[in-house]
């Protein structure tokens, strides 16, 4: 490579510009063959020295097993580790003033409320969001969180105690019992369904069908469903049985949405967190939750 | 069209052998060795560089009392907690508009300053010019004035001139270090952060912001120097667009020095009736300009109009008892005027200028009446998104808000928080007793608060409806009021 503007000897020099040429031409277009700047030079010479020094202090070459370890011993999940623990350093009074306050005070302190509905929030996104919804809006089968009917109860502790051990979860500790499948195991017949499910939609307000018997509907509910719903039909948290007379419907009021929920029963399952987030998470988010405006 | 040249091959025609570009596009750069001026302009400089770089050096260091709790900094950028201080003045970051006027202030009064006479930025106020001014004088003191310098790099690196270079660069990254230093004591408190370096005790940051500065300054105002000027600041090329033929700029008033001719020779030539200029062609205006122009050649892209040359001339001219002037502010226009046997006219008040100062005047006012009147409390409205609204047990709607309050006291302050709008609403503010219809809030000195707002509204609210509704916090004590309004949806 040539570094000054020497013409070669063996190349044709543009007259035009006293440069010689690479001899490549295009349509009759010759190339200069102009040297590369200096400093472009420098600068790449010392990108190469400088890849060959990265390649002996960090992990570069693949190997059969893995990657060679550099002598710097940097690894990227113990990277990860560092910057997790120095996050838990700038956060550590407030967390360990939420890890040792009270749930039940925790709301009451401004500056801690803001804090554990921060830590809420983001845990929150990271766990809950995919079911529950960004918001906590819910959806057909998960319920909204925002909205002041709780299946397992509403107040703080409810809360905290659903997030800590689920619901139909496997942790024993979490609440159990479900809707049972009154058509596919032959409790129910299908006239007799649409009859109670008539009745069901007569408690909360909405339309019944033309010429739907609810006197037999009535009846119906009070043999099967009122052990669990109540005699009233407003539901049980002990055992997480829907109050029934609410405008707020888990997977839908439509007469064929609650048919099918008679006929096959429900059991979703809320998994337990207790374990997987720690005690501190899960407190925050009890109060984020709780806070989301439905709260009791 | 194209011409064979001499070997046959065609060249593009370029109108003559002047335009034709030979060599490199770029000039390397030479080193100048401006000579010492000593005049009116050279003392008003030396003023200016005292006083800018006092400033510069001592402000961080000067106290100002806001209060326990509060820094005591006159002039401070608080990162950290997202604030800037400037003695009375404390701007939050939803404030930054105040910086922008300021921008917007400074490229106005830069403009007059160019309608009125010139690059008096770039002669006299630019850091740039300051900087390099100042590592000039430092290059004299230590290797002596350009005669001296230009023997030296005659000499070579002889033991003599080593030790002086050394000892030169020596104070230049000494001036460089404690420039870079001065800049980050505007971003923390000075003392405890001279304190911190002193000890070796100061953040990783503060060290690495000032070994950039140092770097960036001994290079700028050590090398650089008039390259700035001429190859990286836009300012020559702007000005350049925005002068008229009233601005003053230091001009050759080659109606009075042409013909230029030697001080014999013009004495001779005035003996014999002949007419010569005041112009010796003595060249000490060359020799002193610090971006080594020739002011003759009339006003140029490299000329930072320092008014170096102005003086060197005059004292050529009392030398040879000629009078002073013969470089001046003066203009294009003036020159011709007396050359066709006019008197000078200098226009200072003029549209432009009248124009700039009137534009000047009022953003400056209103910047200043926001500034002096601007609320010290403060009210912001974000409705949850997720979901708009939810649908209770007994069929009412609910709406959720995180209402922002700001206090910019530095009191703590109880406000009472309340939301109109809505009949029959009930409203419930999250971590505050009660249930309205006001919520004493309390708010730290200088802080803000997160308040999360559930507005429920009664079974008769309208459906499909956005229903508008007002927060507001009232300061009892104070009687003031701030609102914002947002929007109550059902679905």
């Amino acid at each position: 490579m040539s570094m000054n503007n020497t013409p070669h000897a063996d190349h044709e020099v543009d007259s035009f510009t006293g440069v010689s040429t690479t001899g490549h031409t295009w349509d009759g277009i010759k190339e200069l063959n102009n040297p590369l700047p200096r400093w472009w030079l420098w600068t790449f010479y010392i990108c190469i020295v400088w890849a060959i020094g990265y390649c002996f202090a960090y992990p570069s070459i693949p190997l059969i097993n893995g990657a060679t370890t550099g002598f710097l011993g940097w690894h990227s999940r113990s990277a990860v580790v560092q910057s997790l623990t120095d996050l838990q350093k700038t956060r550590g009074a407030l967390m360990e003033t939420l890890a040792s306050t009270p749930l039940d005070q925790i709301e009451q302190k401004p500056e801690l409320l803001a804090f554990a509905r921060a830590a809420g929030a983001a845990a929150f996104a990271n766990n809950c969001a995919p079911c529950h919804g960004a918001g906590g809006q819910g959806s057909p089968g998960y319920p909204n969180l925002n909205a002041n009917r709780w299946l397992w109860g509403g107040t703080l502790d409810d809360i905290y105690q659903t997030i800590l051990h689920g619901a139909r979860s496997g942790d024993p500790k979490g609440h159990q019992g479900s809707m049972p499948d009154f058509g596919k195991a032959g409790i129910l017949t299908q006239p007799q369904i649409e009859q109670v499910a008539n009745y069901v939609r007569s408690l909360s307000g909405l339309k019944t069908e033309a010429g739907a018997d609810l006197g037999a509907g009535a009846k119906i509910f009070a043999d099967n469903c009122s052990p669990c719903h109540g005699k009233d039909a407003k539901g049980n948290i002990k055992i997480g049985s829907a109050n029934l007379t609410t405008k707020i419907w888990l997977y839908g009021s439509a007469l064929k949405t609650i048919e099918a929920g008679v006929t096959n029963g429900h059991g979703g399952v809320m998994p337990y967190w207790g374990g997987r987030l720690d005690n501190t998470t899960i407190k925050a988010l009890a109060v984020f939750v709780h806070t989301l405006g439905g709260g009791q | 069209m194209t011409l064979p040249n001499a070997n046959g091959h065609p060249v593009l025609e370029t109108g003559g052998d002047d335009d034709v570009i030979e060599g490199p596009l770029y000039a390397p750069g030479k080193r100048l060795f401006p000579q010492a001026a000593h005049g009116r302009f050279r003392n008003i400089k030396w003023l200016i560089l005292v006083i800018t770089l006092g400033i510069y050096y001592g402000l961080p260091f000067l106290r100002w009392n806001r209060g326990p709790g509060e820094p005591s900094q006159a002039v401070l950028v608080d990162l950290a907690h997202r604030r800037f201080y400037f003695f009375f003045i404390e701007i939050w970051p939803q404030e930054l508009y105040y910086v922008a006027g300021l921008l917007i202030l400074a490229a106005l009064i830069l403009f007059l300053m160019n309608a009125v006479a010139g690059r008096v930025w770039c002669g006299y106020l630019c850091p740039q010019t300051v900087w390099t001014d100042l590592f000039y004088a430092v290059e004299r003191l230590v290797e002596g004035d350009a005669r001296r310098q230009h023997q030296r790099q005659a000499e070579g690196w002889t033991f003599n001139n080593i030790l002086h270079t050394g000892y030169k660069h020596a104070l230049w990254l000494a001036i460089a270090w404690w420039t870079g230093g001065a800049w980050v004591l505007y971003f923390a408190d000075a003392p405890t952060l001279v304190h911190e370096l002193a000890t070796f005790q100061a953040p990783m940051v503060a060290w690495s912001s000032i070994a950039v500065l140092t770097v960036l300054t001994y290079l700028l105002a050590g090398f650089m120097r008039e390259q700035v000027c001429i190859y990286m600041c836009p300012w020559p090329r702007i000005q350049a667009a925005l002068t008229d033929e009233d601005a003053l700029n230091v001009t050759y008033r080659y109606d009075r020095g042409e013909p230029r001719m030697s001080l014999k020779t013009g004495l001779a030539a005035r003996d014999h009736g002949q007419s010569a200029g005041d112009c010796i062609d003595c060249n000490q205006c060359v020799a002193v300009c610090p971006t080594g122009v020739d002011i003759r050649h009339g006003s140029q892209l490299g000329c930072v109009q320092c008014g170096l040359c102005i003086d060197a001339c005059d004292t050529v001219m009392d030398k040879i008892h000629r009078p002073q002037g013969l470089i001046a502010y003066d203009n294009e226009n003036n020159i011709k005027r007396r050359l066709t046997g006019q008197p000078a006219i200098y226009r200072i008040v003029r549209p432009r200028t009248i124009l700039y100062t009137i534009v000047i005047v009022l953003i400056g006012s209103v910047m200043l009446t926001r500034l002096v009147t601007r609320p010290t409390d403060g009210i912001t409205i974000a409705h949850d998104r997720n979901p708009l609204y939810v649908t209770n047990a007994d069929g009412t709607v609910r709406n959720a808000y995180t209402v922002q309050v700001v206090n910019e006291q530095d009191k703590a302050r109880l406000l009472n928080f309340s939301v109109r709008g809505l009949a029959g609403a009930q409203v419930q503010v999250i971590g505050v007793e009660g249930s309205g219809p006001t919520f004493p809030i309390k708010v730290d000195s200088d802080d803000t608060r997160d308040l999360r707002v559930i507005v429920t509204g009664p079974l008769t609210t309208p459906k499909h409806a956005s229903i508008k509704v007002t927060f507001s916090v009232t300061d009892p004590l104070r009687k003031t009021t701030m609102s914002a309004t947002d929007n109550f949806k059902t679905p």
